[in-house]
């Protein structure tokens, strides 16, 4: 996991991202980053707190990750993703997939992902009773038979959504392997099945396993600490 | 035996979907012939069922047999096959800037608007943020003739269908867009002398008529 500070310059062109060690959102351009071999300064926001970079490089959201290429800002976690692949197109894999109808099939899962499959995930932590978090529940195990079934449409019988490496769709759906983990731990509930989608957990081992993955995804136990300071959070504040 | 759908471009669509006018503007900005199916909503066909069967919503492009949903992601597979008067820059940087912004309508435009015109809580609420919404798409804009610059381009794609709603959003929401954003009005003009605008595109008293009959078949009161 990213301690301090590396110092980046590839041909005068610093590259930093602000981020937070937690954030899924965060880890997909680090992943990506990494797949490009491209080094860079991670700047690690506190938590609660929004440093001055952050508001004056992303005023419209003021969220992270921000990644900041030479100066210039570029926000939206998979929008950096795809600058990353462009920007670095002649170094390290290619992350989107060559072909434009496959391009169209990464984009789609990833945007299901954002939009329905990861709030019904999150949904669980901010349950606030037992009842409550079954419907989640339930739309998480739909959407993961769901994303079985484009693992294979996808895949084309290769070991990631990408075919022969981790693309586009790994990287979008892989970033939320160590929540997904840490709410198993939490809840007792198996979520990803080798009975039920056996695909998706080889495609999990093989995931985790990568180079570009390793050093960046957070420990379970250190997320299911941090989900705890989350929950009581949610009970603090009204439920949105 | 391939039928024409399986052969060509069929865009599953309803007529006033700023979606769905999306994907006609960047069909026809590029020359694609395609064949229009009009749906019905409220009685969706299996076409439609089949080609989007997570979402069931339209507008779906079927290009040689395969379904593309999502009505940006679809500007873009076009932008991607077509490669003639290209939508996107080709800096990268400029292209994740142009993504971010679309991506911006997408979140925030559509939302806004139906909290102004649904009228059920909060519409000071709703008038406040989309009048920021459009004053922060205007400052993008700034001075250029479009938002692409000099071209027409992704982001005025993305945006322009929403000009046509302009009218019902002044009216549900009782300001005046020429009033706070004068720049957006003028480039909606621009935008509407090109052909595929003006083509794809319907009268704005049109569209809030049809936002009135929506309302009363949602049974919204007033």
């Amino acid at each position: 996991m990213e301690g301090g500070e590396r110092m980046a310059a590839v041909g005068g062109e610093e590259v930093k991202l602000l981020g937070g060690w937690a954030s899924p959102y965060v880890m997909r351009p680090r992943i990506a980053l990494n797949l490009k071999g491209v080094e860079y300064e991670f700047l690690e926001e506190s938590f609660g707190v929004k440093s001055e970079l952050l508001l004056k490089s992303n005023p419209v959201y003021k969220k992270i990750p921000v990644l900041i290429h030479a100066g210039k800002p570029i926000c939206e976690s998979m929008i950096i993703v795809q600058y990353i692949d462009e920007a670095w197109a002649a170094k390290g894999s290619a992350i989107l997939p060559s072909d434009p109808y496959d391009r169209a099939l990464h984009r789609f899962w990833a945007v299901y992902i954002d939009d329905k499959w990861f709030p019904s995930l999150s949904g669980i932590l901010r349950a606030q009773t037992e009842e409550s978090k079954a419907e989640p529940v339930e739309q998480v195990f739909a959407g993961l038979k769901l994303l079985e079934e484009a693992f294979e449409k996808c895949s084309k019988g290769k070991g990631f959504f990408g075919g022969d490496s981790i693309r586009y769709l790994d990287i979008a759906l892989g970033c939320f392997l160590g929540w997904l983990k840490a709410i198993e731990k939490m809840t007792g509930i198996k979520f990803l099945d080798e009975g039920k989608t056996p695909l998706l957990v080889g495609w999990m081992e093989r995931f985790c396993a990568n180079d570009a993955v390793k050093g960046v995804m957070p420990e379970t136990d250190k997320l299911v600490e941090f989900a705890k300071v989350l929950q009581a959070k949610f009970k603090a504040a009204p439920a949105k | 035996m391939a039928t024409a759908a399986e052969k060509g471009v069929v865009l599953l669509d309803v007529w006033v979907s700023p979606f769905g006018q999306r994907c006609r503007i960047a069909l026809t900005e590029k020359g694609v012939e395609y064949e229009y199916k009009e749906e019905n909503l409220w009685d969706k066909s299996p076409l439609l069922l089949k080609a989007n069967p997570v979402h069931k919503k339209i507008p779906v492009l079927i290009h040689e047999g395969n379904p593309i949903c999502e009505s940006l992601l679809i500007v873009r597979y076009i932008d991607e096959v077509w490669s003639n008067n290209p939508l996107l820059p080709s800096d990268p940087y400029e292209r994740a800037q142009a993504r971010f912004w679309a991506d911006f309508v997408d979140k925030k435009v559509s939302e806004c608007g139906t909290r102004l015109w649904l009228k059920r809580e909060a519409q000071e609420e709703a008038r406040k943020d989309m009048i920021e919404i459009l004053k922060l798409l205007e400052g993008e804009l700034g001075d250029k003739k479009y938002f692409g610059g000099e071209t027409f381009g992704f982001v005025d794609v993305a945006f322009v269908p929403f000009s046509a709603w302009f009218y019902t959003y002044e009216t549900f929401g009782n300001f005046s867009v020429e009033k706070e954003c004068p720049k957006l009005v003028a480039w909606a003009k621009r935008c509407m002398e090109r052909e595929s605008v003006s083509k794809s595109l319907h009268d704005p008293h049109k569209v809030y008529e049809y936002v009135c009959q929506l309302k009363k078949k949602l049974g919204v009161k007033e």
